[in-house]
């Protein structure tokens, strides 16, 4: 069966560490129709720079606020607009490095029956961050870039998987 | 000129105390520094130029133009550098002084001990023999930056993971 359009993929982290890693990804996106959403609306220059590919409309950019996890009104306003940016881009696929914003627009997305990517910052190295933790039951493929992270003792498919790393 | 980043959310006193302090030791080094919003009863560097934050196109700039870097142990700075192939001089933020979360950072920066480009210095004592380190013309740091993308193993799994998804189910606005 032949897709009548390219897979629509949004890619969220919020800004530094998690998006510069977001972006060293993006050849798995080639040939989608892709849209990127952080939490410093700086970026957009970068996005609009990306080349296009012939056939496939230019990159789209969101920004949503910044919040930490003890700013509980900021996590609430962050929610709402990794909401809308869902509403508004309705993808087929939502990836993300994280960090809150990325827990959020992962269970929206599984709300929808989207697929779900979740990988988990190389910051992370003595343990799963704690975004990482929380969104296992929602990412169809949950990755974790250090080996020694995965659970040998879990069965099969319960812990985080190693595909390999950013760098 | 010498770039100090500590990334873009927390300020990161220890840093910028130890930096400044470096400063007048060596007045000759030219050192410019994004150290995040110091707040009334944080440090404020005095002896080389700073702000809190700077947008992304700006720091590139910066980036680029420096000789070394000097950060906290943040996967941005480091995957930047090395990007870069810029020597970069980390030090962790401690969760136990309140600077982040969690002790992730330290994590990070024993896991760097032994790059030819990253130079570590697990407190602040360490810091000024890491930046002269750094400064210093190294044969085998040249070279050892990194290529533009992930690992193509990770890349190839993400990928399959993509263009395995189901197609959305009819949507009013992209059917007729």
């Amino acid at each position: 069966m032949s897709r009548q359009r390219p897979v629509r993929v949004l890619a969220l982290a919020s800004s530094g560490g998690h998006w510069i890693q977001l972006r060293r990804l993006s050849p798995a996106w080639l040939g989608c129709d892709i849209a990127y959403a952080t939490s410093n609306a700086g970026y957009r220059a970068e996005v609009e720079n990306d080349q296009v590919e012939p056939g496939l409309p230019a990159p789209r950019f969101y920004s949503f606020p910044d919040a930490s996890r003890w700013q509980k009104g900021r996590l609430v306003l962050q929610l709402l607009s990794v909401l809308r940016i869902l509403i508004l881009e309705r993808p087929d696929v939502v990836i993300s490095t994280g960090a809150s914003a990325g827990y959020f627009a992962l269970r929206i997305a599984k709300l929808f029956g989207r697929r779900t990517i979740w990988l988990d910052s190389i910051a992370n190295s003595a343990e799963l961050s704690l975004s990482g933790q929380r969104v296992a039951p929602y990412a169809d493929l949950w990755l974790t870039q250090w080996e020694h992270l995965l659970c040998p003792l879990r069965p099969e498919g319960m812990g985080p998987s190693f595909r390999g790393k950013v760098l | 000129m010498i770039f100090l980043t500590v990334g873009t959310q927390l300020p990161f006193d220890r840093l910028a105390q130890a930096v400044d302090e470096w400063c007048v030791l060596w007045p000759e080094h030219e050192v410019i520094g994004q150290i995040g919003e110091p707040g009334r009863h944080g440090y404020h560097p005095t002896h080389f130029e700073w702000w809190p934050f700077i947008d992304p196109s700006e720091f590139m700039r910066r980036f680029d133009g420096a000789t070394a870097i000097v950060a906290h142990a943040g996967m941005g700075s480091i995957i930047t550098a090395l990007l870069h192939a810029k020597p970069i001089v980390i030090m962790p933020r401690r969760g136990n002084l309140g600077e982040h979360r969690n002790d992730h950072q330290y994590a990070t920066a024993k896991a760097f001990a032994n790059h030819a480009l990253v130079h570590v210095a697990m407190a602040e004592d360490q810091l000024p023999s890491r930046i002269e380190m750094a400064l210093m013309p190294s044969p085998t740091a040249a070279g050892s930056g990194l290529g533009r993308f992930a690992e193509s193993s990770l890349i190839d799994a993400i990928r399959m993971s993509i263009i395995t998804a189901p197609e959305r189910g009819s949507s009013k606005s992209s059917r007729p």
